[in-house]
């Protein structure tokens, strides 16, 4: 079995794996960062969203061993010092979760839509989480709660 | 002092903090010493004879614990259960978890494979060798009905038929003026909670835990133990964090009943967990019926009665409530509206596809669907506006409480209110305006403009009204409230909730109740060891059921707590009054608060003689009545004739939910909802190939509606409370995805009449949109 290296919410980790375990069960099933769920298997949901080498990727559709090397955040790992990242902060604030299953995906997601557009319009927020689905919510509150997260995010680079 | 009230305040969820970190307890999360992965063969044939399962290649695999077919399970199975017999004729087949010798749906179990983790699972999958003999499909209900059709089971492809009559119909038809007929096909959808199923089973040899992502840990259990005969007070069933359910979670399914057996076969814990195209084949299915409705009408658009005629696609088996779905919708075909007369007859049929049962509002929207869509067919047949007639015909506000021709009583309400907010919100008579001046211009985009103003019955249920309707169970729910030594409280419910914020908004009640802060509440539920009576959540019951045992348990603590008041102050407990979580004495500075009587209960030091050294309460409830949510939603929905495309331009919703306690969670419940009815008008179809395969199987092929299908939705309320619970609440749970179908296909018909079209067939996908307008065109 291949032996890879990664690198997981700041921890490295070495392991053994199959050549076709995908990085979620990678995640979720040998290092126990169970943060990010699995919602189908056609990648479509985007429950399952990471980031990997600082962009967003769905994880059920990338292989452990095209992890190698890489820095893996999760949900998991978005917080400093437990305190919340301010877009889950942001989607705490407007009710953007409800059951929460493609929470992490959708927190991820919004983050890595930001990279490209700091200031994103609603139309914009909502072509750009069109690959995360959400059965709660509507969506409304979540286009809410990016667009209030974009602003704390602005906030603190901004800050002196 | 003064304390704020914390009912109606926007509290922000104390569940969150769990889930947007990661820190969740999702069934798959969860792992036991030396659990084993389970994984199904699942049948490729609609209907076919086995005539040989061979699991012995499995078995042989590295990595394989067991692998067992339905024959291996055929001794101890059981029949999933049916609680819903809602005829005295109805036919209830027999239901095996794994199917032996028939199978009947695509998707149905007909071997497992065990293995140590879910790989090699699915590699042995491969090795089992199944053998069929091919029987006939049964999938379209008209053709299943007829002599001489293939039988689904031995005793027919007719399930049960049911009809109910209120009124002088034959009367009501009898010289009517105007008489609307029509057909409509609620077409078959798949719930989609985005978290697919999960069993984790465990047992130490003696009793069992079962871990299940479900809705209904307490009804589960007792069905668990009816079926396998594992007595009940062995069994423990805990509901951790559960993915949304919308009825898809309401079930008790053969993965839950074969995982249990497993568990005991091997002696150790076995998880399945499903994957999203196991779960679209396999999830119980929603609506799929075809509905006949007539409406007679006098030449002013006064109703005098209705007749529906109802064929419901049940499935291959009857499950746990599939027979009641169309039931539920049975006494609200008449919606809103006064009218002379009423019958409804529904037959339900068996067909060789996944069983429907309970889906978001569950028989309530395809009824309300039909009324508000026929209306807007009255309204166009007599030249009215779609708003006026309704409002000709619909239950004044000073007529509560009235009772329905289908015999309901409607406890409270204003239409007038909801309706009139809705139409200035909206800015109907400005779009009125531009939808003439672009049917007069031509324009390619045609604007449409649908309302919707419905009502429905929730708050599952009187218990003596279910038993009249042949419901297997009660629909009451439990409560407990502790008074914890250091004056923090700990409440039990018997709801079981998968997102919809009980936690918190139980806390807001109960700080309210108790006068304690919002912080020092904690709820516990769904783990029956710790939850012991409940009958879960669906059927928006929660608030208005469950949060009532709340109250009600409450004030239990209350008067136990004022009779130990009275004691130490040295007063009669009358000479007491409770006011910001303290007794104190009337006209005097003497005050006890509740913390200091949940300690003073603790001490047990004096407390008077015979009475009990506890606060602590619990509470049963049972509603007198259904609650009756209502609300006007209008849809402007732009129509391109050249493409078909349907674009939301504007969506309004003015809900009446009594009493509102939290109303960040009413306006999320509002929108989720909304987004699921225009799911089913615009995207969503489960569809069958004439074989009866399934072919939307996937998320790539089922399309449920993204951010960007969306459009932002305009939300007001007006407040009638309920009267039939001491808190005024209705709940609104399932409002929105009732009042929104029929909003939005009365836009897309209003675009398009003029062109001769008065129906198009959910979902108005832009090809479907577009034959109908090359039809009229040609």
């Amino acid at each position: 079995m291949p032996r890879i290296t990664v690198t997981v919410d700041g921890i490295a980790y070495e392991e053994d794996v199959e050549p076709r375990l995908l990085l979620v069960h990678l995640l979720r099933e040998k290092l126990g960062k169970t943060g990010t769920p699995v919602g189908c298997d056609t990648s479509n949901c985007g429950a399952c969203t990471v980031m990997l080498d600082g962009a967003s990727v769905k994880s059920c559709s990338v292989l452990a061993v095209q992890a190698d090397g890489c820095d893996v955040v999760t949900i998991e790992g978005l917080g400093v010092n437990g305190s919340m990242h301010p877009m889950q902060r942001a989607f705490h604030e407007e009710h953007a979760l409800q059951c929460g299953y493609c929470t992490p995906g959708m927190v991820m997601a919004a983050i890595d839509l930001l990279r490209d557009d700091p200031e994103p319009s609603e139309e914009a927020i909502r072509q750009g989480l069109e690959g995360n689905l959400c059965r709660c919510t509507g969506y409304c509150n979540i286009v809410k709660a990016v667009r209030r997260g974009a602003q704390e995010m602005g906030r603190t680079v901004s800050a002196p | 002092m003064t304390v704020e009230q914390e009912i109606g305040r926007p509290r922000r969820r104390k569940e969150d903090a769990r889930l947007l970190t990661g820190r969740t307890r999702w069934t798959d999360n969860l792992s036991r010493a030396g659990m084993l992965h389970v994984m199904f063969l699942r049948s490729p044939m609609a209907h076919a004879r086995i005539t040989r399962v061979d699991v012995s290649g499995a078995r042989e695999l590295p990595g394989v614990v067991a692998a067992f077919s339905g024959q291996d399970f055929a001794a101890e199975q059981g029949s999933l259960p049916c609680a819903w017999p809602v005829s005295e004729d109805i036919v209830i087949p027999d239901h095996p978890p794994m199917a032996v010798s028939e199978v009947r749906y695509v998707g149905e179990a007909v071997a497992c494979v065990v293995a140590t983790d879910r790989y090699r699972a699915a590699d042995a999958l491969e090795a089992i060798d199944v053998e069929y003999d091919p029987l006939p499909a049964v999938l379209d209900m008209t053709e299943a009905l007829m002599d001489g059709s293939p039988k689904v089971h031995e005793a027919g492809n007719r399930a049960f038929h049911v009809k109910i009559e209120s009124g002088d119909v034959k009367a009501a038809f009898r010289d009517a003026p105007v008489v609307i007929d029509r057909t409509y096909v609620q077409q078959r959808l798949i719930p989609s909670a985005m978290e697919p199923r999960a069993v984790l089973a465990d047992t130490d040899g003696d009793s069992f835990t079962m871990w299940s992502a479900t809705q209904i840990p307490h009804i589960l259990r007792v069905m668990l133990a009816v079926v396998t005969g594992i007595p009940e007070h062995k069994i423990r069933v805990i509901a951790p964090d559960v993915g949304g359910g919308f009825g898809s979670k309401l079930q008790v399914t053969a993965e839950e009943v074969l995982c249990l057996l497993l568990a005991r076969k091997l002696g150790r814990p076995v998880k399945w967990t499903e994957s999203r195209s196991e779960g679209n084949l396999t999830v119980h299915h929603g609506r799929d019926q075809i509905q006949h409705i007539r409406l007679a009408a006098d030449a002013d658009g006064r109703l005098r009665g209705l007749q529906v005629d109802l064929l419901a696609d049940m499935g291959a088996y009857l499950m746990l409530v599939t027979p009641g779905i169309p039931m539920l919708g049975a006494s609200m075909f008449n919606g809103i509206y006064k009218m002379d007369a009423y019958e409804f007859g529904c037959t339900g049929v068996f067909t060789t596809k996944m069983p429907t049962d309970a889906y978001r509002g569950a028989g309530r929207p395809e009824a309300t669907f039909a009324i508000e869509r026929v209306m807007d067919e009255l309204a166009a047949e007599l030249r009215m506006d779609p708003v006026e007639v309704r409002r000709r015909n619909w239950i004044r506000h000073d007529e509560f409480p009235y009772t329905t021709i289908s015999g309901l009583t409607y406890d409270s309400g204003n239409y007038e209110a909801a309706t009139d907010r809705a139409l200035a919100l909206f800015g109907y008579d400005k779009l009125r305006a531009e939808q003439a001046d672009r049917r007069d211009r031509g324009d390619p985009v045609q604007l449409g403009i649908g309302v919707s103003t419905y009502t429905e019955m929730c708050g599952l249920a009187p218990s003596r009204m279910l038993g009249e309707a042949r419901y297997a169970a009660g629909g009451w729910e439990h409560a407990s409230v502790r008074m914890l030594p250091t004056g923090k409280v700990e409440v039990v419910t018997g709801t079981s909730p998968h997102g919809q914020g009980h936690v918190t908004a139980w806390s807001q009640i109960v700080a309210d109740a108790l006068g304690v802060p919002f912080e020092d509440v904690t709820v516990l539920h769904g783990d029956t060891a710790i939850a012991h009576k409940g009958m879960d959540t669906y059927g928006s019951r929660s608030l208005a059921v469950g949060a009532i045992a709340v109250v009600k348990a409450c004030d239990k603590v209350r008067e136990k707590a004022r009779k130990l008041a009275a004691h130490l102050l040295e007063c009669s407990p009358d000479d007491l009054e409770f006011e910001g979580g303290a007794f104190q004495v009337r006209g005097t500075d003497q005050r006890r608060t509740i913390q200091e009587l949940a300690y003073a209960s603790f001490t047990a030091h004096d407390v008077p003689d015979g009475v009990e050294a506890r606060l602590d309460s619990d509470a049963t409830f049972d509603p007198e009545n259904y609650s009756f949510p209502h609300g006007t939603h209008l849809c402007a929905a732009e129509v391109d004739t050249e493409t078909g495309m349907v674009r939301i331009r504007s969506y309004v919703a003015v809900d009446d939910v009594g009493t509102v306690v939290n109303p960040l969670i009413v306006e999320g419940q509002v929108h989720g909802g909304i987004a699921q009815g225009i799911a089913q008008a615009l995207f969503e179809e489960a569809v069958y190939d004439a074989e009866g395969n399934l072919l939307t199987t996937t998320m790539a092929d089922y399309l449920l509606p993204s951010a960007a299908d969306l459009p932002d939705f305009q939300l007001d309320r007006t407040e009638s409370p309920a009267t039939s619970n001491p808190l005024g609440v209705k709940g609104v749970g399932e409002t929105g995805t009732i009042a929104s179908t029929p909003a939005v296909v009365n836009a897309v018909v209003d675009a398009l009449r003029p062109r001769g079209i008065h129906d198009i067939q959910m979902p108005c996908t832009p090809e479907r949109v577009w034959r109908s307008l090359e039809g009229e065109r040609r």
